[in-house]
């Protein structure tokens, strides 16, 4: 397959599960905006910007992180490289790039989320609520995984949209984690308190996971049932295990296919044999945000080995 | 008043050729028709077949205007059509590998040599080359206008990258979807083959050092083209790949393209790309879409190039005045299809009749193209037509003068109910180791009443067109 073509599936995924993730951000940011505010918390929303690694942008376009322009920013906001609008806007630039690589049905999918979106922008903002918004992201991006999972054959075009997806996956889980790091910093005080296990239970529905989570641990919600949740248990859909082994089962089939090993397998076979090793009480003895910033790194090393082994048309 | 040949009706009777459209066009009531159009719309936009419009503000993707009623052919009007246009496209080949050989139709005097050499299209780098088969042009794209039930006039050929087909392909798809019961009614010859034809084609004529099962690809100039759908539809159809420069590059005597494995050689290019946008090396050197050294592989018969470099000269506007010539020269036939009388301003007889009938002829630029910069004399206004007259003494050789054609109506869906509007016809004739033709091709139709111009950049919109199996 052309590297070009590979390289658009591969960029389509990726927008697509940071569209998904844009949203799950607004929706964490807006249950967390519900709480009485506690003195010594940084401002919520701030927190969201940064693990979006966007604060940079917003402070420069809005100034104060007001809700209603938190709700613009990481949804219509074409500044925002990450806004829904964005992402979507960008996968169906891809898709479109590489139309014969997709079904109609793909195409369909894609194509019809981006003109809705249009459409939606269209409407006055007070007819549009944060819920509206972040259900039609889920329901829309999922159309287009789920056409792909029917319709796609199972060639190597297929396994470049999963490297993409489980990769941003991995990142993005990572970056949503992280923004209980950002919440609450300054208060270490705060933590096992009933406010912490609060915002915990808030990060495992924004990951559409608290009744997952029940199933799987019962009991009370603490901090290292839901690292390991989030980060171990390959139960759990989004969990750095669960996505790693995507990218690496992925991998595995391209070198089958090809009949080549590449670096980028033995990148992501890496990674994944450490996540098996590690237990919880490593990870909170590392601590959580030390870790997870290893693991953002250790993602965007993958993508760039995989990059030079496939993607970029310099392949021998 | 002029009067229009109306293809459905002689005076009160219905041809035949549209007889059963008629139950189907009186029994249809209003909404049913509307609901119909917007069903058409919706499917068009969704699969996505829209000419994309970047740099004009708005949405970059629009529809060309799809008309629901057909345009209708018999199976005789057809094989007549067919012959004129295979006898055409046989001619035109013809003369391209003559004035890049020998040039005999030049030494015996049957047209002009500046014409031909001093043809801005003339490529002096593939001089003496013979492309595989002898093939330059590989899709014909022939204009047809008709004024009579049997008078056809050829408006101007297309040798190198005619666009559209992808209309006539879905056009037919959306028709067949949305009035099943048409197709049960009348037998019409079906037109989807054409991707596996044009892919035949194209691996026909696959270079001389390529000795194994060809691969071939479309080349683009990329996604921001207007016509990039119909470059991916194409691809998509007939499993292939769509390149752009960017993922070709040459290796010794040959053509490669990028891949996730590694490279792989490339035998047979359908490029959508002008010439000058081809090589760097050999002719824009400011290009970005081309692939360096992409000709020395050709002229070395690594990689076929279609249509072949140079292939424009053969559809000038002022090379058309002599394609009857070509086709009694090289195959000693009298013309199946007639040309439209052609006065070329640059002769100062002819500019001289040109200028004192403007207000009877359609003035065109040689080089123009999109119903651009024409003048359409009975639809002009004074004022109109003083400025071209004003143009045209500037700089006669710009341009070209014909009569107004009497171009033929067909029923057409409008606001008002159904109306006749003109309408033109393009077939696409493919020409490798065979010289093939669907049955078919894309009618366009000027939705405008009264309008003669049928561009879609004009207010022009598209029909299905049918053959009916005899």
């Amino acid at each position: 397959m052309l590297s070009r073509t590979a390289d658009n599936l591969f960029w389509l995924a990726r927008y697509l599960e940071r569209a998904e993730t844009s949203a799950r951000l607004l929706e964490v940011g807006a249950r967390i905006a519900l709480m009485p505010s506690a003195a010594g918390y940084r401002n919520e929303w701030e927190s969201l910007l940064h693990a979006s690694g966007t604060a940079d942008g917003f402070a420069r376009k809005y100034g104060d992180a007001v809700q209603r322009n938190l709700e613009s920013w990481f949804f219509f906001d074409a500044d925002n490289p990450s806004s829904v609008m964005s992402c979507i806007t960008a996968a169906r630039e891809n898709g479109r790039i590489v139309r014969t690589a997709l079904t109609t049905q793909v195409w369909d999918a894609l194509n019809t989320a981006f003109q809705d979106l249009r459409q939606l922008e269209r409407r006055p903002r007070s007819e549009l609520d944060l819920s509206l918004l972040t259900d039609w992201t889920m329901r829309n991006t999922a159309l287009v995984r789920g056409s792909i999972d029917a319709t796609l054959l199972r060639n190597d075009g297929w396994d470049f949209l999963n490297l993409g997806y489980y990769l941003e996956r991995a990142d993005n889980t990572a970056r949503l984690m992280d923004v209980k790091y950002y919440v609450l910093l300054p208060k270490i005080e705060f933590v096992g308190s009933g406010l912490d296990n609060y915002q915990w239970t808030t990060l495992l529905r924004a990951m559409s996971s608290h009744r997952a989570f029940h199933w799987a641990y019962g009991g009370e919600v603490t901090a290292p049932k839901i690292a390991h949740f989030l980060i171990l248990n390959p139960q759990c859909p989004r969990s750095l295990i669960t996505s790693v082994e995507g990218m690496t089962n992925h991998l595995d089939r391209l070198a089958r296919g090809y009949q080549r090993k590449t670096r980028a397998q033995e990148k992501a076979r890496g990674i994944q044999a450490e996540l098996a090793e590690l237990r919880v009480e490593d990870i909170f003895e590392e601590g959580l945000h030390e870790f997870l910033s290893r693991f953002i790194g250790d993602m965007a090393q993958a993508g760039s080995v995989i990059r030079d082994c496939y993607l970029n048309g310099d392949v021998r | 008043m002029t009067s229009y040949f109306n293809e459905m009706y002689q005076g009160s009777a219905v041809r035949a050729p549209y007889a059963r459209l008629q139950d189907w066009m009186t029994s249809m009531p209003a909404e049913l028709r509307q609901m119909k159009q917007a069903e058409a719309e919706a499917l068009f936009r969704r699969i996505g077949i829209t000419f994309a419009v970047y740099g004009e503000g708005g949405d970059p993707d629009r529809l060309i205007p799809f008309d629901m009623f057909p345009r209708v052919f018999s199976g005789a009007e057809w094989a007549k059509l067919e012959r004129g246009i295979k006898q055409r496209a046989r001619a035109l080949n013809a003369f391209l590998v003559d004035v890049y050989g020998r040039g005999e139709i030049v030494r015996a005097g049957r047209i002009p040599g500046r014409l031909v050499y001093l043809n801005e299209a003339y490529e002096k780098s593939v001089v003496g080359f013979v492309p595989p088969k002898g093939v330059y042009s590989h899709i014909v794209g022939i204009d047809l206008v008709r004024t009579g039930p049997d008078e056809f006039f050829v408006l101007e050929d297309n040798c190198r990258t005619p666009s559209g087909v992808s209309y006539m392909l879905e056009n037919r798809e959306i028709m067949m979807r949305m009035f099943p019961d048409l197709f049960r009614e009348n037998r019409i010859e079906p037109v989807d083959s054409y991707p596996e034809i044009l892919r035949r084609t194209l691996a026909s004529v696959a270079p001389a050092k390529c000795d194994r099962d060809p691969t071939v690809v479309i080349l683009t100039p990329g996604h921001f083209n207007s016509a990039y759908y119909e470059h991916s539809f194409l691809a998509d159809l007939m499993g292939v790949e769509l390149v752009e420069g960017q993922d070709l590059f040459v290796e010794g005597e040959f053509v490669f393209m990028r891949t996730t494995e590694g490279p792989r050689r490339v035998d047979v290019i359908y490029r959508r790309l002008d010439d000058a946008y081809i090589d760097p090396l050999c002719f824009r050197p400011d290009s970005m879409l081309g692939i360096p050294g992409l000709m020395d592989v050709y002229r070395s018969g690594g990689v076929s190039i279609c249509s072949a470099p140079g292939a424009g000269v053969a559809d000038d506007k002022a090379v058309y005045t002599y394609v009857p010539e070509m086709i009694r020269f090289y195959l000693g036939e009298e013309p199946i299809l007639k040309n439209v009388p052609t006065w070329q301003c640059g002769k100062a007889d002819d500019c001289k009749y040109v200028l004192s009938n403007l207000k009877d002829l359609v003035v065109k630029e040689v080089h123009g193209s999109g119903g651009y910069g024409m003048l359409v004399g009975p639809k002009a206004s004074a004022e109109q037509v003083e400025q071209f007259r004003a143009r045209i003494t500037a700089n006669p050789h710009n341009y070209i003068a014909q009569p107004t054609l009497a171009l033929s109506t067909t029923p057409t869906f409008v606001a008002e109910g159904i109306a006749p509007r003109h309408v033109d016809l393009r077939p696409y004739c493919l020409v490798g180791e065979r010289i093939e033709l669907v049955p078919g091709g894309l009618t366009r139709v000027a939705l405008t009443e009264g309008s003669l111009v049928v561009n879609s950049s004009q207010g022009g919109g598209v029909k299905d067109t049918w053959v009916l199996a005899e």
